[in-house]
């Protein structure tokens, strides 16, 4: 019975009310004199939005700031004795190292792979099917993703067959080969779980850089072809850098998703074997050790090393609208 | 001639190539929920066509069976509808003020918006959970769902603005002339000539919030009558020990609705990310 209840609230109760507010905002502005209902209106549209924005990311973030000045259960101020910690803690730096190998692998590789496939696929008929089933990893979550490579990934000792894919078909193609523990062997074990990030992402940079692709108009490509231009060099001298500005956006979109990378490494191997990253190291400070001060840290820190990509996208926008 | 035959050949031989590398993955597990349980254990998943070729459904049987695995798709279903709802009508209506609307501080308050876009999430966490405790929403789907809306908004708000934005001026001009309010005009014009972006912010936030794992487990905790498939699963991962072959069937249904939701919508989705984001 409440379970009914909760489903006509999720199908019907939740969409109606949305509606409702615009539709009683708009009742009472119509009742106000017509300059204050001008004046008024943007505020109540934009409001929903400014409040929510408030209260689930400026107002954390500020009181994260306070928080990493203090000490475990935030009673007393430490100063940045936190961050003295989080620098010198060796599982911290082998998290930023490996954080390190994220950003230039993991970048490099999805938006390397996008950029291919987009292009690749622009010249085949089966494009829709080839962009389909690259980003089908978008669709499927970390915990499942995890399931599915734990099967590629399985090890069993040299006398035994193997079961997992890749020792498989490694053993089969290459002669001598010696089965891996892909998630065990260091430090092949970060570019076992970078592999997953570059499985799932590519999909999501191949859809917007091949919207991009398209975007190009056909007749400049026609004109290069007449005056005689061979493929590359139409790939080199147009294509490429008409869809510069395009790749800026998918890489940056990139680099904050890998410098938050968090789901993969805590579903396939919690930051054992020296895999550890910053964002599992502060669910782990927050939640094991309950360290509210050095998980705020960690947080901030993660913070810094995306500002200069968050000033990058502010300039983006103001350009991009000098434009419109 | 042959070098242009060649080339074509090597493009076909790669593309094919890469797209055998993306799916082996999802087919293996695909191939694996439905072998026998000790079969999973002892060979690989491509042994399962060499005969005697036994395929069986004993795996989703017993997921779904046990484990509250039924209880927890629905409990998906009761948190992604209205976390898809919520923010991007929120959005709609603020990106058509943004675009469409005179206030002061209209562009250093969007500029903001798009700066949050980078705020790690794991940022938030202590003082949201903090306020959760104290208003007695840790656990109840409204506290996910507005959580879920509060962290879609800005790239919500960035994608739409773009799009309304880029919608012909006269379009409104001649809708108020006719006497129109901002409620029709919204729901009548604005709205309908959205729907590629629209859909396309539907499936990211339907998908985000669907795989999504880590907020679930942060606000709704242990509480299991509302737990998400991503956070049953995830248990499983720990308490099934021996018997994890169940997973791969169990991970395969929490794969079923956002296939099918993508795979729906993707006309609309490739039209409505050119006309949002790529336009600069």
């Amino acid at each position: 019975m409440e379970r009914l209840f909760t489903a006509l609230v999720v199908v019907i109760g939740v969409p109606a009310a949305t509606v409702l507010y615009v539709y009683l905002v708009e009742q009472l502005l119509t009742r106000l004199p017509d300059r204050l209902a001008t004046r008024l209106r943007p505020w109540f549209w934009v409001g929903p939005a400014l409040v929510l924005l408030f209260f689930y990311l400026v107002y954390p973030v500020i009181n994260t700031l306070v928080l990493s000045l203090m000490n475990a259960d935030s009673s007393s101020f430490v100063g940045l004795d936190n961050y003295i910690y989080s620098f010198t803690n060796s599982i911290m730096l082998s998290a930023f190292r490996n954080n390190l190998l994220w950003l230039v692998f993991c970048t490099t590789f999805t938006v390397g792979f996008g950029l291919l496939i987009a292009i690749m696929a622009d010249r085949v008929q089966y494009e829709t099917i080839v962009k389909a089933l690259v980003f089908l990893p978008m669709a499927i979550s970390y915990v499942a993703a995890s399931v599915i490579w734990k099967l590629m990934y399985e090890y069993q000792p040299p006398v035994r067959p193997q079961t997992g894919t890749v020792n498989a078909i490694l053993t089969a193609l290459v002669p001598n080969f010696e089965p891996v523990a892909w998630l065990i062997n260091q430090p092949i074990n970060n570019f076992a779980l970078i592999a997953i990030g570059i499985w799932m992402w590519t999909g999501f940079c191949v859809v917007i850089l091949s919207a991009a692709l398209k975007g190009i108009p056909e007749e400049l490509l026609e004109a290069a072809r007449i005056d005689g231009a061979n493929e590359f060099q139409i790939l080199r001298h147009i294509t490429l850098p008409l869809m510069s500005s395009t790749i800026a956006v998918v890489t940056t979109t990139m680099v904050i998703n890998v410098l938050k990378v968090f789901d993969i490494v805590y579903t396939m191997t919690n930051g054992n074997f020296n895999t550890e990253v910053i964002a599992n190291r502060m669910y782990k400070e927050m939640f094991n050790v309950r360290h509210f001060g050095r998980a705020s840290s960690i947080a901030v820190i993660l913070l810094l090393a995306i500002i200069p990509i968050m000033i990058l996208n502010i300039r983006r926008f103001r350009e991009q609208e000098a434009q419109r | 001639m042959i070098l242009r035959r060649i080339s074509r050949g090597l493009l076909h031989f790669i593309l094919i190539g890469l797209i055998i590398l993306w799916c082996m993955p999802t087919i293996g597990l695909l191939v694996s929920s439905f072998r026998p349980a000790r079969a999973i254990a002892s060979t690989g998943w491509w042994t399962a066509f060499v005969p005697p070729v036994t395929f069986t459904t004993e795996l989703y049987q017993e997921a779904l069976s046990r484990t509250g695995m039924g209880q927890s798709f629905v409990n998906s279903l009761f948190i992604t509808i209205p976390a898809t709802v919520i923010p991007v009508m929120i959005a709609a209506f603020a990106a058509y003020a943004f675009a469409w609307m005179e206030f002061p501080g209209r562009n250093v308050l969007f500029v903001a918006v798009i700066g949050l876009l980078v705020v790690p999430l794991q940022m938030t966490f202590i003082p949201i959970l903090r306020t959760y405790n104290v208003l007695g929403l840790t656990g109840t789907f409204p506290g996910i769902w507005l959580a879920h809306a509060g962290y879609g908004l800005p790239f919500s708000i960035y994608l739409l603005r773009n799009f309304i934005g880029s919608l012909p001026r006269d379009l409104f001009e001649s809708a108020y002339l006719d006497g129109a309010s901002n409620f029709d005009v919204f729901f009548r014009i604005v709205l309908p000539l959205t729907v590629p972006a629209l859909a396309s912010l539907v499936i990211f936030q339907f998908m985000w919030v669907w795989n999504d794992l880590l907020v679930a487990l942060i606000y709704l905790g242990g509480t299991i009558n509302v737990a998400p498939m991503t956070v049953t699963i995830s248990n499983l991962v720990n308490s099934l020990g021996g018997n994890w072959q169940v997973l791969t069937a169990a991970a395969f249904i929490s794969m079923l609705l956002p296939m099918l939701v993508f795979f729906s919508l993707q006309r609309y989705f490739v039209r409505g990310i050119l006309a949002g984001s790529v336009k600069g």
